[in-house]
């Protein structure tokens, strides 16, 4: 075991190597000259150019890579232009927030699917899983922003039982209550679609296990029914299961990017949205660079959980 | 007179090579240093259990794989510059594969199944291929309305002569029949095989027939070739090989097989495991299973070496 | 067509296609219908509630006709959903076809971009790549696109290598193809399908995305508006006019839906798995539906099988798999129960305890007497009770039939447990003594073992070990040693004689192979087409089969030591069971047949030890 998790770990180097490199790729294909973009269109030529020296932007973009990722190691991230505060303050500040809200939404989406799963795959064909089945089947389908404006026009609007938006209360807030408070509407929109996703691949997944041979030994041998359903077939499918609920966490943490616009809640994704309207490039580096390390980081444990579950993924 | 196919030293050897950083990757010999030759119009039948490497010494002749060393020739040309172009073979040597029904691409109709080496291989004009593949038909023995309709229709045997015309199709001057009947039930598996040996007479073939069936093996070949791990152990006419074996794994084979009026085998003692191939042993890789083994064995790979004039077997302590 | 009409036939299905349907044609039609200008303003009448006049829907914040710009919207948003999902299917697809069917470095540098990308969450991606090329409904649809051809290449990679792998694109190269030939006439015509699915689950997914982009502000730039876009700006008026916000929520709601609700059709109806039904639960126990138990017979037998029938229903069709099998079995004696694959002889096996998968089978008659109490009658407890305690099972295959991610030691446990009262401890100890009497070197290591780091003799004997735990009276083998090689299966079947004979087990051999009866069993039953049709001590009637196809069948097997020879061959098939002719189903393919054997029901006639279904049976005079 330990030795697979030293050989993840090594792996992921060149994935985040990688994922930097796509990054500064993306932003050095940004049209328009940074330089020209901070000191306004009246800009001398001359003051310009200075700028793009002191900035490093005259090197060859191998160089600029390099000494960028090598500020990146050191934690520079650069000054956000449009907040004048170093980038990484920035980030980490509003990615503990996203954080909190895509960590409530997961484990309610993994919850809620796993057992809408299971329990409309036990009672295929009976009227709990057809009811089950279209009510899943409503919530992928439903625009979660739409959503999060709905339950806000209900909820905070009509019955005035949650707040509409916001992570603390702006007077006399900021303990633990207040934000579970708010952040129960946040958090079940999030999750709505993604629960949908792992019912429905729960469900099927089961469903396939059930057919296979081993559970006709399992039956052959006088094991009971439930522990054929929930000790075999469950943990068969679960192997199938948790690399869905990893490319979900993908889902969440890039979902937060609308839930954060319609809640205003102060997380990264929101942060982008603006950072991308006001052109602040730097901003938007820091904070895709480290929601993408994050969900790597996160891949990395629902691989190990399915190591750990199945024994022939390490051979 | 010229073989109709020789090998000499045919090795495949998979993995293998360097990694980025310069470690050696396992490699895995599936199949060594085999080598023989067939005379036109005979039947060499080539016997193992899996994992012995019979399925790639099959591919490498039909041009599906490159082999690693050693050359093949057909009809006396050296085809070792051509090996993995199926192209280059088809016209000589085709393949019957074993599972007759995924041979056969769903989406298709037999007629544009029989087309293909055809226009491929031949490249045989509208006509010419409907007489082509009438005439193939009729060698068969299956209906002509069976040309518009889908593989999934037929059954194994069915499938099986249609695989066989369109391995046929090409008029090629060898046959590598691998598994040919191991897919279809005992009573239909004969009609396959009378079926091929009429088309070797009439079409003047020479056939390879891989099997692990020893008792259909013999009925069907004049000589045959055993493999183990890769190696062939021994080879010798059909009849004598199976009732006076002189290989010890052959004589294993022979006494397993399961037969009408004799006692179960209660012989082998040991697991009988294939070794490792990931890490092999130096010497005689049926040592460990074998009762005559002794520490000359465990030296370095027995060479094949001839005991009469038609036999020939890799053992350095052979039965008598 | 078919494909067409199973979408039809599931009804929510076409409910989506034609809600679809009906929307795509406002879509088109739009610049036909007698609207107002979606962009032109008017503050006068802005924010008019719905049904107002005028104004069917109301009006914007602009004073925007809504219902106008709805229906221009969502025209926009169906074509660049539609768009991106066209764009994403043809690259993915194109990428992952050539991934796959090269292999080797091609597919290693492809896939490790591909894995790159993936290793950004979704949206962030969109949102970068929109932040490069700058806010634009054609931006959107670029981004969109581009962060879902991940998912197309990895899937149809997926599907073209297990396709590249078939053996039908190794005959297309020995037919002389060219590897770009083979991409599209092998590999594409069986990948469709596949792309088709994949598309018709995520159109309503890019819908959604492109829909997204434009509520943030980075998709559809006003004046324009697709339905996202103006959902972003009803957000503004939330409180003032939700109205704004609702309705062209409503609409992607409803295409998205209606797009999935299609989409899962699709798949159902081109998923050869699910439009076989193959992902139906099967139930606990085979369902028995038989009008009544046929009455006991005395017999001292352990088993004793009385006129079993199972069925498959599959559509409007029945396989009649077992028609009237009736047998016995002695305490410590070995029947074998031998046929050809069709034969029933597996669906005997499976109906006695209960483990044919149902649906589609059912048991529709007979009976299946242990100890004079019949089975099939048992409720739940009670024959759980019996399953792997008095009667136990091994399988053919030991690598599908056991639980791959449990210990084989611990599936013994679990074996012992669910039948006796031990400790975990005092099972596992058991175990691994069974596994030692089943020969398996160093069996206290080999238990912690997992059954795909066994060999496949060392699994089946795991399998025999599994099946003795709670030491049986009766083992039903089924095919227990056809996957195995030679050498092997001599090893074990020498192991299961010994193991019957030590401990006095009744054993049931389900084979093909006439061999193996004859060394193991003390009797054999011949199957042919759903019923027995000879049985009888194993040596007499492998010296002198009665049925003429029992004699015809052990003429067809080769026998090692006969030399180079023509083998004989039984003409023809056996009859599908779905259609079985009046009488003796052997029939059409006995050179005996006259035609009494054609009609009217042929039974088992039994002389002494020996029974034989044939109206002209061999050795007997005509």
């Amino acid at each position: 075991m330990l030795s697979y998790l030293i050989k993840r770990l090594i792996a992921l180097v060149p994935v985040l190597l990688g994922l930097t490199v796509i990054v500064f790729a993306i932003m050095a294909l940004i049209p328009g000259d940074p330089a020209t973009a901070i000191l306004g269109s009246f800009a001398t030529p001359e003051n310009v150019e200075k700028l793009n020296r002191d900035l490093g932007l005259d090197k060859p973009q191998v160089q600029q890579y390099l000494i960028w990722l090598g500020n990146l190691l050191q934690g520079d991230l650069g000054r956000s232009y449009s907040l004048n505060r170093p980038v990484l303050d920035e980030v980490l500040e509003r990615f503990s927030a996203t954080l909190i809200l895509a960590g409530a939404a997961l484990l309610l989406c993994t919850i809620w699917g796993l057992l809408i799963g299971i329990w409309t795959a036990a009672r295929q064909y009976g009227w709990t899983d057809k009811i089950l089945t279209f009510v899943v089947l409503i919530g992928i389908s439903v625009p979660s922003f739409w959503l999060g404006l709905l339950l806000i026009l209900l909820f905070a609007v009509e019955l005035r039982w949650l707040p509409a938006s916001g992570m603390f209360a702006i007077y006399g807030g900021g303990d633990l209550p207040d934000l579970l408070r708010h952040l129960i509407l946040p958090a079940l929109t999030l999750s709505v679609v993604a629960t949908g996703v792992i019912a429905r691949l729960t469900r099927s997944a089961m469903l396939e296990v059930l057919r296979q041979d081993f559970i006709r030994t399992a039956r052959a041998k006088g094991v009971s029914e439930t522990r054929v359903l929930y000790g075999h077939a469950f943990k068969a499918a679960l192997v199938s299961i948790i690399p869905v609920i990893g490319v979900q966490a993908g889902f969440v943490l890039g979902g937060a990017v609308y839930i954060e616009t319609v809640f205003q809640w102060p997380g990264v994704g929101r942060m982008l949205v603006q950072a991308i309207s006001t052109r602040d490039i730097l901003l938007v580096q820091g904070g895709v660079i480290v929601v993408a390390a994050s969900y790597v980081l996160f891949n990395l444990l629902a691989d190990l959980s399915q190591s750990w579950l199945d024994p022939r993924v390490k051979a | 007179m010229t073989p109709a196919l020789a090998v000499r030293g045919l090795g495949k050897t998979f993995g293998g090579g360097r990694s980025l950083l310069g470690r050696p990757k396992p490699a895995v010999h599936a199949v060594r240093d085999v080598s023989f030759a067939v005379a036109p119009g005979e039947t060499l039948g080539i016997v193992g259990e899996s994992g012995c490497g019979k399925s790639t010494l099959a591919r490498m002749l039909v041009g599906l794989l490159a082999p690693s060393e050693g050359s093949i020739e057909i009809e006396g040309k050296d085809l070792s510059d051509q090996t993995g172009d199926p192209v280059a073979f088809g016209r000589l040597i085709q393949y019957v594969f074993q599972d007759p029904i995924s041979s056969l691409n769903p989406r298709k109709t037999v007629r544009q199944i029989l087309e293909a080496p055809l226009i491929h291989l031949l490249g045989l004009d509208a006509a010419a291929r409907k007489a082509r593949i009438a005439e193939l038909f009729e060698a068969v023995n299956l209906r002509k309305e069976f040309l518009e309709r889908y593989p999934h229709e037929f059954s194994g045997g069915q499938a099986q002569r249609i695989g066989i015309a369109r391995a046929l199709a090409a008029s090629p001057r060898i046959l590598v029949l691998d598994e040919p009947v191991s897919a279809l039930d005992v009573s239909v598996q004969a009609q396959v095989l009378n079926l091929l040996a009429e088309l070797r007479e009439a079409f003047d073939l020479t056939y390879l027939f891989i099997s692990h069936d020893l008792a259909v093996v013999e009925a069907v070949s004049d000589r045959v070739a055993v493999l183990y791990f890769g190696r062939v152990v021994e080879m010798g006419q059909a009849e004598k090989i199976f009732t006076a074996p002189r290989h010890p794994y052959t004589g294993l084979l022979a006494r397993s097989a399961p037969l009408i009026g004799r006692p179960l085998l209660r012989t082998e003692a040991a697991a009988a495991e294939l070794p490792d191939p990931l890490n092999p042993p130096p010497g005689c890789a049926f040592a460990a299973r074998c009762g005559r083994a002794q520490d000359d064995c465990r030296g370095g790979p027995p060479p094949l070496t001839q005991l009469s004039t038609d036999h020939e077997t890799a053992c350095l302590h052979p039965l008598n | 067509m078919v494909t067409l009409k199973l979408i039809l036939r599931n009804r929510l299905a076409a409910f989506g296609g034609i809600v679809l349907l009906a929307v795509c044609c406002v879509a088109l039609l739009a610049p036909l219908l007698p609207l107002a200008d979606p962009d032109i303003t008017d503050p006068v009448n802005r924010l008019k509630r719905p049904f107002s006049d005028g104004a069917l829907l109301g009006t914007d914040h602009l004073g925007r006709d809504l219902l106008s710009r709805l229906i221009w919207g969502t025209r926009l948003s169906l074509a660049v959903g539609i768009a991106a999902a066209l764009i994403a299917a043809f690259i993915g697809s194109a990428i992952g076809i050539v991934a796959g069917f090269y292999g080797g470095r091609i597919d290693d540098l492809t896939m490790r971009g591909i894995d790159m990308l993936m290793a950004f969450p979704y949206i962030l991606l969109a949102l970068a790549i929109v932040a490069v090329l700058g806010p634009g409904l054609l931006n959107a649809l670029y981004a969109v696109a581009v962060v879902n051809i991940p998912f197309f290449a990895r899937n149809i990679r997926g599907v073209t290598v297990s396709i590249a792998h078939r053996e039908f694109v190794d005959a297309a190269r020995l037919s002389g193809m060219g590897r770009l030939r083979i991409i599209w006439s092998e590999i594409l015509p069986n990948v469709l399908p596949v792309i088709v699915i994949a598309m018709s689950t995520t159109i309503g997914w890019m819908i959604l995305e492109t829909a997204g982009l434009s509520f943030l502000g980075l998709g559809s730039q006003p004046p324009q508006a697709d339905l996202g876009s103006m959902l972003g700006e009803g957000r503004k008026l939330l409180i003032n006019a939700p109205h704004a916000s609702i309705v062209p929520g409503v609409m992607i709601f409803v295409i998205v839906m209606s797009v999935n609700l299609l989409g899962d059709g699709v798949r159902d109806a081109l998923d050869p798995r699910l439009r076989a039904g193959a992902l139906s639960r099967p139930a606990a126990a085979t369902r028995v539906e038989r009008p009544s138990p046929p009455a006991a017979g005395k017999t001292d037998a352990l088993l004793q099988v009385v006129d079993l029938q199972t069925e498959f229903q599959v559509g409007p069709r029945t396989y009649k798999a077992v028609g009237g099998v009736d047998f016995e079995v002695a305490p410590g004696e070995c029947l074998g129960l031998i046929g050809e694959s069709g034969s029933g002889k597996s669906v005997t096996a499976l109906s006695l305890l209960g483990l044919v998968a149902s649906p589609p089978g059912v048991i529709a008659g007979g009976a299946v007497r242990l100890d004079g109490e019949d089975t099939l009658s048992m409720n739940g407890e009670a024959l759980r009770r019996v399953r792997g305690g008095r009667v136990a099972y091994v399988f053919q295959d030991p690598l599908a039939t056991l639980h791959p991610l449990y210990r084989v030691g611990d599936q013994m446990v679990e074996a012992i447990r669910s039948h006796r009262p031990l400790s975990r401890q005092e099972a596992w100890n058991h175990s691994v003594a069974l596994l030692e009497k089943v020969r398996i070197p160093n069996a206290a290591a080999r238990a912690k073992a997992y059954p795909h780091e066994l060999s496949g003799g060392m699994r089946q004997r795991v399998g025999i070990a599994l099946a003795l735990v709670n030491d049986p009276d009766l083992v039903i083998a089924d095919e227990p040693t056809t996957a195995l090689d030679v050498t092997v299966q001599a090893q074990v079947l020498a192991l299961l004689d010994e193991l019957r004979r030590e401990r006095n087990m009744a054993l049931i051999f389900i084979t093909h192979d006439f061999g193996v009866v004859a060394q193991l069993c003390d009797r054999v039953a011949v199957m042919y087409a759903g019923r027995i049709v000879e049985t009888g001590p194993t040596e007499e009637v492998l010296a002198a089969p009665r049925h003429p196809y029992t004699r015809r069948l052990i003429a067809c097997v080769p026998e090692l030591g006969g030399g180079r020879r023509a083998l004989s061959a039984i003409p023809g098939l056996p009859p599908p069971v779905d259609a079985l002719p009046a009488g003796c189903a052997f029939a059409p393919r006995c050179d005996k047949a006259q035609n009494a054997c054609r009609q009217g029901e042929v039974v088992l006639q039994s002389c002494g030890m020996r029974a034989v279904r044939c109206l002209f049976p061999e050795g007997a005079t005509p």
